[in-house]
């Protein structure tokens, strides 16, 4: 598509080059905020991954979980 | 020195029907194993039973039969006495129905890897039988947990068991293994909220049987449970061999857990078996250090040993480790090398901060999910939706399990491929006598009537029944065997072959 259409491909070149230069501008700090937030939305992703699987009612569900002992 | 030698491991699942806690567990655990009982393999012919004459449950490592109030008559009469489902399975393990739960009894294996593979198998068998039974008419949905406590003051069992020589003294089993058993838990422990076998205290602990155990040594196992076990059922030549029962594990959803678990106990039973350790090691109160150890997850706690010394849980670890190679020096097979080398890199872990093994461990794992949990809702450790997270590591349905979920998301370090694990479904190990007894209820399912550990029983329509009898757990392989599979089509041609050599 872009070869089709040369001003397309050289606005989007220009406009990566634009965002390459933030990313160098803004240096270290965003980096590692960034893989802290990437690590906090994992844990949030598989909590609430938690929230859909576990059983609805969870009063209920711990206190009917009544074993008989075994060995 | 070698990790190398017979072992196997038995599961006993938590059962529950939803909205249901009354429902009697020995009706549904029976379901669950007769809904597995209908997969294509299993139910060509009748149902072969279990063989019961070689097993004494109550007879005693100490020397002496045990006569008294204890009789089980669920452990000694065959399952259509009791109505107790069993069933055996292609690979040579046992699926059956024991003290209200069902249990999954791996096929006698040589190596720790193998263990892993049939003790995964067995979960994975669990849970088919579930998803079976829930898709049979009449039988509701019925749940299955892999873990050891209710927390209402219940516990069951996830049982390990070790050929040994006969030679050794038990008395040195006792003093050498005792310390090992009540310091692995570092490593081996799924985790556990509650504290006391009813949980009545808040707070998180290492192992779920800890609490379960008040003894150091003797022959129950469902009150006044021991830390050493002295059933003596070899299930194989008495006079060669003894089969160390041991009681005190937690069942291991992790599969580095289970190999570490059962790996580090090959290796401490060669080291006894040849006289290598000298006491020195020996805790003064092994039940009491037990839980402490447990109950303290920053594994700071201090035990002390009869000769005054003091030392951390994963210290004694380290100490048996290296006094294992020490023993090992460089005369080491390569599986054996492979447990001595993860051991130590696990208790390095341990020593450093346990939540780097929470992609390896279960007890890390839980905890660190948890501490997750715990920090974004503003729980307590009394928190009913913690404790619901607890069971739900557990569940063996791979769409419901936390455990499962973490694997899914691979945050879980494995060894195995679930192809391999679902081919140990059905596929026996090559190289025990769980190969014969495997490929017998795959090829002849009809002529088969009863099996156990140590026999095929065939009824071919002659005049009596024909007991194979299989003493010798290193009998039977593939390399023995095998073309016997392959060229006879009838049982009765197999059968005259082997009453003819």
């Amino acid at each position: 598509m872009a070869a089709k259409d040369s001003g397309g491909q050289s606005q989007s070149q220009r406009s990566r080059q634009d965002a390459d230069a933030e990313t160098t501008e803004a240096a270290v700090d965003p980096e590692i905020a960034e893989r802290h937030e990437e690590i906090t939305e994992e844990v949030d992703d598989l909590l609430d991954e938690i929230d859909e699987v576990l059983e609805t009612n969870s009063e209920e569900f711990v206190r009917s979980f009544v074993q008989k002992g075994g060995q | 020195m070698t990790v190398r030698r017979i072992m196997g491991t038995e599961i006993e699942y938590g059962i529950s029907v939803p909205g249901q806690p009354g429902a009697n567990p020995m009706v549904t655990s029976s379901q669950i194993v007769n809904a597995y009982a209908a997969r294509p393999e299993l139910s060509k012919g009748g149902r072969a039973r279990w063989d019961y004459e070689e097993e004494t449950p109550l007879r005693d490592a100490r020397g002496f039969t045990y006569t008294g109030a204890l009789y089980d008559p669920a452990e000694n009469l065959a399952d259509e006495d009791t109505g107790l489902a069993n069933v055996i399975l292609t690979n040579g393990a046992r699926l059956y129905v024991d003290h209200a739960h069902p249990e999954y009894s791996t096929p006698e294996v040589t190596n720790p890897r193998e263990i892993v593979l049939f003790d995964k198998a067995g979960e994975m068998t669990m849970a088919e039988a579930a998803h079976r039974a829930a898709h049979t008419p009449g039988i509701g949905p019925i749940n299955l947990y892999k873990n050891n406590t209710d927390n209402k003051g219940a516990s069951y069992g996830a049982h390990e068991n070790y050929l040994m020589s006969r030679q050794t003294p038990f008395a040195e089993i006792v003093s050498h293994f005792t310390p090992f058993l009540v310091t692995r838990q570092v490593y081996c422990g799924a985790g556990r909220i509650g504290i006391g076998q009813d949980a009545s205290e808040k707070g998180f602990q290492i192992s779920q049987r800890a609490d379960f155990f008040e003894v150091e040594v003797g022959l129950e196992t469902t009150l006044k449970r021991p830390i050493i076990n002295t059933r003596d059922e070899p299930h194989s030549d008495a006079e060669r061999y003894r089969r160390l029962h041991v009681i005190i594990g937690d069942a291991n959803l992790a599969e580095y857990a289970t190999f570490l678990k059962v790996g580090t106990a090959a290796i401490v039973l060669d080291m006894i078996e040849h006289g290598a350790f000298d006491g020195s090691l020996a805790i003064s109160e092994p039940v009491a250090e037990l839980r402490a150890v447990s109950h303290d997850p920053s594994l700071r706690h201090k035990i002390e040993l009869r000769n005054g010394k003091r030392v951390t849980a994963v210290e004694l670890q380290q100490s048996i480790l290296e006094q294992a190679e020490t023993y090992c020096g460089a005369d080491c097979d390569p599986d054996t090398r492979e447990i001595l080398d993860l051991w130590a890199k696990v208790l390095d872990a341990l020593a450093r901060d346990p939540f780097e093994l929470a992609d390896m461990l279960d007890w890390p794992a839980k905890l660190a999910l948890l501490n997750r949990y715990r920090e974004r809702e503003d729980l307590d450790w009394g928190s009913s939706k913690l404790q619901a997270i607890d069971l739900q590591y557990h569940d063996v349905r791979p769409e419901k399990g936390l455990y499962h979920r973490l694997v899914s998301r691979g945050k879980m370090q494995r060894l195995l491929t679930d192809t391999q694990i679902i081919d140990a479904m059905t596929e026996p190990p090559t190289d025990t006598r769980a190969f014969f007894r495997g490929r017998c209820l795959a090829r002849y399912p009809s002529e088969v009537v009863a099996a156990s550990w140590d026999s095929v029983i065939f009824d071919v329509g002659a005049d009596s029944l024909v007991r194979v009898p299989m003493m010798e757990p290193e009998k039977g392989t593939k390399a023995h065997v095998g073309d016997l599979f392959d060229r006879c089509a009838a049982a009765k041609d197999l059968l005259d072959i082997i009453t003819a050599e």
